[in-house]
């Protein structure tokens, strides 16, 4: 039988099928009770995971080091550029070089674009994308597949709100182009100024994807299966005030979901600061940190995938 | 106008001439064909802000050499309708329209001030072309789209 997933690394969710996606998520599935040590699973064992994040990011990190000592693999790596060769002007292609002869797979952060696609070229080992800067995420929109499939059952067809920056969202960007590829139906929820950009609005236009903008989550809240909220940064904007009139149009609160569907699912990639009041969380609406739980056996699955090059 | 062009651009008997580039880019041209790295030692003459028919325009003639035209289809990026003539015994031999590659590397810089290309790594910049009116590049590397003027002003 071919095999569904014979990547050598993963740098950006466009590098995906549908399938290809598909596949991580059944595993995922797999993993879901050894993620949680109920189970456990030696596959990586003597694997050795280098984690070299450049800038920090605990939560993605400590996500990846959980998986794989979950697999009983090793993990060595930095957690900000300051204690790396980087501060003594080493190129980033030269450390991949050295550092992929010391482990079997490697997770990147870095705050230049393209810097994975970079390290992928450099590297002997696979590379796993953990955000490079501005550009991709691949294992924060596969996370987010996964939990609207554990949660909805499948993701096809479902409608979708997405709120917030959607302008310089990095997260957002990523998640509509992998939405589109499952025909959801899809609501932008942001002010004017911070709207979807133009390009991902053409891109899902040419996937045949239904969609609408708007600038209230209240006018479309009550029609939503998920409504994913993402933070609204207050460098965006020109004054403190304007932030503040904005930004709390752009926060729910629990008296806000009296008539919403009984099984939507709020989600958010976190951290939040106040777009999310917390008497949310007890609600049965609230997924987020069901969400970034399944960062732990997403990352399984990719970490199993690309170390053992799995084949079905 | 014939007699106008007569005296200002001089005929070549060998060589390469490339007409109808975009006003004004006559010197990314050069740079594009190697001219202004010396990868080329012909003789080259320029002329900028010639009129036509279709508005003003630069030609640039290489003489001795005829280029192949892969390397002039790099042009289309900044001069889509530009023209490629090889000339023999002052004769236009063959005459064609320049081509817009799939793949660019190494001409232009990624407009993405914070794409890895643009820091101190060992790598050429590198692009698809996504789309041609206009022409439209995206980076292998960073995934941001460029187009148009972006391009030219920044080519390497």
């Amino acid at each position: 039988m071919v095999s569904k997933f014979n990547k050598k690394h993963v740098v950006s969710i466009k590098d995906f099928s549908k399938e290809e996606i598909d596949f991580v998520l059944d595993l995922a599935g797999d993993m879901t009770e050894i993620a949680k040590g109920n189970k456990s699973d030696d596959s990586l064992k003597g694997n050795i995971l280098g984690t070299l994040f450049f800038e920090p990011s605990t939560r993605t990190r400590l996500s990846f080091e959980s998986a794989m000592k979950r697999l009983e693999g090793a993990c060595i790596g930095f957690a900000r550029a300051g204690t790396s060769s980087v501060k003594k002007g080493e190129t980033l292609a030269d450390t991949v070089q050295v550092i992929s002869s010391y482990v079997d797979i490697i997770v990147l952060r870095h705050p230049q674009e393209g810097a994975a696609r970079l390290a992928a070229k450099f590297s002997e080992k696979p590379i796993i994308n953990a955000g490079d800067g501005a550009g991709q995420h691949p294992t924060q929109t596969l996370l987010d597949l996964f939990t609207i499939r554990e949660e909805k059952d499948e993701i096809e067809n479902k409608k979708i709100g997405i709120a917030g920056d959607l302008k310089y969202g990095r997260t957002v960007h990523s998640l509509t182009h992998a939405l589109s590829m499952y025909d959801c139906d899809l609501t932008f929820i942001a002010p004017a100024s911070l709207q979807i950009p133009d390009e991902i609005i053409k891109d899902i236009e040419k996937m045949d994807i239904k969609y609408r903008k708007a600038e209230n989550i209240t006018d479309v809240l009550d029609d939503l299966d998920v409504l994913y909220m993402t933070r609204i940064q207050r460098e965006r904007f020109p004054s403190d005030e304007e932030y503040e009139e904005v930004a709390e149009t752009y926060k729910i609160k629990k008296d806000m979901l009296e008539n919403v569907k009984d099984d939507m699912i709020i989600m958010h990639p976190l951290p939040r600061v106040d777009e999310i009041y917390s008497d949310v969380d007890s609600t049965t609406h609230a997924k987020y940190f069901k969400q970034a739980a399944n960062g732990v056996p997403i990352r399984m699955a990719l970490l199993k995938l690309l170390t053992e090059g799995y084949n079905e | 106008m014939n007699k106008d062009k007569k005296i200002k651009i001089t005929p070549i008997e060998y060589g390469t001439v490339i007409d109808h580039i975009k006003n004004g880019h006559a010197m990314k041209v050069l740079r594009i064909i190697g001219v202004l790295d010396k990868k080329m030692d012909s003789i080259v003459s320029v002329a900028m802000n010639v009129n036509s028919s279709m508005g003003k325009k630069d030609i640039v003639k290489v003489e001795n050499i005829e280029i192949k035209s892969d390397e002039l289809d790099k042009i289309s990026l900044i001069s889509p309708r530009a023209t490629v003539n090889i000339i023999r015994n002052y004769e236009v031999i063959k005459k064609h329209d320049v081509k817009l590659p799939e793949k660019v590397k190494g001409i232009v810089s990624c407009i993405n001030n914070t794409c890895i290309t643009n820091q101190n790594e060992p790598v050429e910049p590198e692009f698809d072309v996504i789309g041609k009116d206009p022409v439209t590049l995206k980076c292998v590397y960073c995934e941001r789209d460029m187009k148009g003027e972006e391009i030219s002003e920044n080519v390497l």
